[in-house]
């Protein structure tokens, strides 16, 4: 039988995000050969997503568009997907683990009454049966797990999952009328973009990330210039946020957030195994610290023993220098 | 204001990971209440001193679980239940019908969660939770202010903030920045002993067992690859510096 995947698009300044491209490589991985992929997008002012959504190789692509739907709101959006769905008829549903994957996900499961997979890190599919993995624990340790109901829903962990060849697309567009529930109990009064223009932590492929040793707010300074010139986040262990040197938005940890960048940069990080859960699946992973002792160079690929408000400026001017 | 808040106890996040006859060992370990968890107790006790009612705490799991719901009684909450039953499984869609099933025959303003577990990690069960009880919800907050049925919660969107009304009751995930937990006091501890701590089984719930069954099964737990400790870079910083720059761009091809 031929099985449906819908696939969640998430867009950002007029583009596709990086995960709506890995959660399309989920479709595939998770599908048999004859199986569809569908795509639902939902927004406002969707023109400028027409050309990347025709390098998709699926089926259809269903389209949303409507003012009330500008912004993410979880009520309208849950409903807007609802329509999609009903239009769809899928077997599997699958959203990037983000701010809105997390957050519409749970809704829709409950609505459709689906079982759930959150966070998943790699599918498999192993004697014909699709296997997911997901970290227990912030990746202490992982599980895999499979689906014993359809349909099902599935939230995928950016940076996880290498992306699908861009191919022609053949995709059939359909747009559905956002059709407004009767009760709209959620109102979103105002949107603050602190994040515009900032490449954003969880998808980062370079992390540069300060401890305690930063010692200041100040001290994430010598790290975001590093940051940007290696187009990459800042992130933060739990005690530099406890010490209010940095936003909680930045920690990276068993609370905060798991990220599995290319590159790890850590400075002043003691590497307690809260924050260290957060961080050690990354590729590689750099220490810099003081204490020769510090828990983190146990984990780190390179260690430099020093000061982080010495080596931190020198990687900068180094870099600069020779990525031109 | 009735306020329920809905938590679970977890490893302490100090806690390794061991393996035991193909389960987590539970050998030992530290138990916390879900640090998420403990922001959403907090702010339901903060609630109630400034509106008046009273805060419900419920928690799925089993009887150790009661030893989190006493430190919620002992740091303010008026109440808890503990609903332990090894028929419900841990799949969150069970777990969301269960507490939807004890809720649904009560009277709510507000309903509190943690934004996810730091065990399980999944951030399904308090959303699922409020679709079930068909009321809205917003996840992830750093602020909530209660004024006239209605309330106004800032939602931190990966780093944006997005400012969210809401009409009561409604569901609301806790995320790091909400508040400062309060460590129980030794009055509290004390008055903790006299309060009410329900434990309930399946059959106390009005709910159907084939609501029960759950739609994803684990097959298999393992350890990341351990990662080895790799070298230090030596010399003048400056000559570290180059000679990690050159390591990360021709040796790794990171960069």
């Amino acid at each position: 039988m031929v099985k449906i995947i819908l696939v969640v698009a998430e867009h950002r300044d007029g583009a596709l995000r990086q995960v709506t491209y890995e959660a399309i490589q989920a479709a595939t991985l998770s599908s048999a050969e004859n199986d569809q992929l569908h795509v639902a997008v939902i927004g406002h002012q969707l023109e400028s997503l027409t050309e990347p959504l025709s390098s998709i190789d699926a089926e259809k692509v269903y389209l949303i568009d409507h003012p009330d739907l500008q912004q993410y709101n979880p009520e309208a959006y849950a409903a807007a997907l609802k329509q999609v769905i009903d239009a769809s008829n899928p077997d599997g549903i699958i959203l990037g683990h983000t701010a809105i994957g997390r957050d519409l996900a749970p809704m829709i499961s409950a609505k459709i009454d689906a079982g759930q997979i959150s966070d998943v890190t790699n599918i498999e599919n192993i004697d014909d049966q699709v296997v997911f993995t997901r970290p227990i624990y912030a990746g202490k340790a992982f599980e895999k797990k499979i689906f014993r109901s359809s349909p099902w829903v599935v939230t995928i962990r950016p940076n996880n999952i290498s992306i699908a060849e861009p191919s022609d697309g053949k995709a059939e567009v359909e747009n559905i009328d956002y059709a407004k529930p009767a009760s709209l109990r959620t109102v979103i009064q105002n949107v603050v973009r602190n994040t515009s223009g900032k490449v954003d932590l969880s998808e980062a492929k370079i992390v540069v990330s300060g401890g305690r040793g930063v010692k200041s707010a100040d001290g994430f300074k010598p790290l975001q210039e590093l940051a940007d010139v290696l187009g990459g986040a800042v992130g933060a262990s739990r005690g530099a946020c406890d010490a209010d040197y940095c936003d909680y938005s930045l920690q990276i940890g068993q609370t905060g957030k798991v990220v599995t960048p290319e590159v790890y940069i850590a400075c002043g990080i003691s590497g307690a195994i809260q924050h260290v859960a957060g961080m050690s699946q990354s590729k590689i992973i750099v220490a810099i610290n003081k204490d020769s002792e510090a828990p983190i160079f146990k984990i780190a690929d390179y260690g430099i023993v020093g000061d982080l408000f010495e080596v931190v400026p020198l990687l900068t001017e180094e870099f600069k220098k020779v990525l031109g | 204001m009735d306020i329920y808040v809905v938590m679970k106890q977890t490893f302490d996040t100090e806690e390794k990971i061991i393996f035991e006859d193909g389960k987590v060992s539970e050998d030992g370990v530290q138990y916390v209440i879900n640090p998420y968890d403990e922001y959403a107790v907090e702010e339901a006790i903060q609630k109630k001193d400034e509106l008046g009612g009273s805060v419900y705490v419920i928690a799925v799991g089993p009887d150790r679980t009661s030893e989190a719901l006493r430190t919620t009684l002992a740091m303010g909450a008026d109440e808890a239940v503990l609903i332990s039953d090894e028929r419900i499984g841990s799949d969150e869609n069970t777990i969301s019908k269960v507490l939807a099933s004890y809720l649904g025959s009560k009277k709510f303003d507000l309903i509190l969660g943690g934004y996810f577990s730091v065990d399980n990690g999944a951030g399904q069960v308090a959303i699922r939770l409020a679709q079930l009880l068909d009321i809205p919800h917003v996840g992830s907050i750093t602020k909530l202010d209660i004024s006239d049925g209605k309330a106004n919660a800032d939602r931190d969107a990966e780093g944006d903030l997005e400012q969210v009304e809401v009409t009561l009751p409604a569901v609301f995930t806790a995320q790091q920045g909400l508040n400062e937990p309060r460590y129980p006091s030794l009055p509290g501890i004390m008055k903790a002993k006299r309060k009410p701590l329900k434990q309930l089984n399946l059959d106390d719930l009005d709910i159907e067992e084939t609501e029960l069954s759950p739609k994803t099964a684990r097959t298999a737990l393992s350890l990341p690859p351990q990662k080895e400790a790799g070298q230090f870079i030596k010399g003048e910083t400056a000559e570290q510096v180059k000679e990690l720059v050159e390591k990360l761009r021709y040796d790794e091809k990171v960069l």
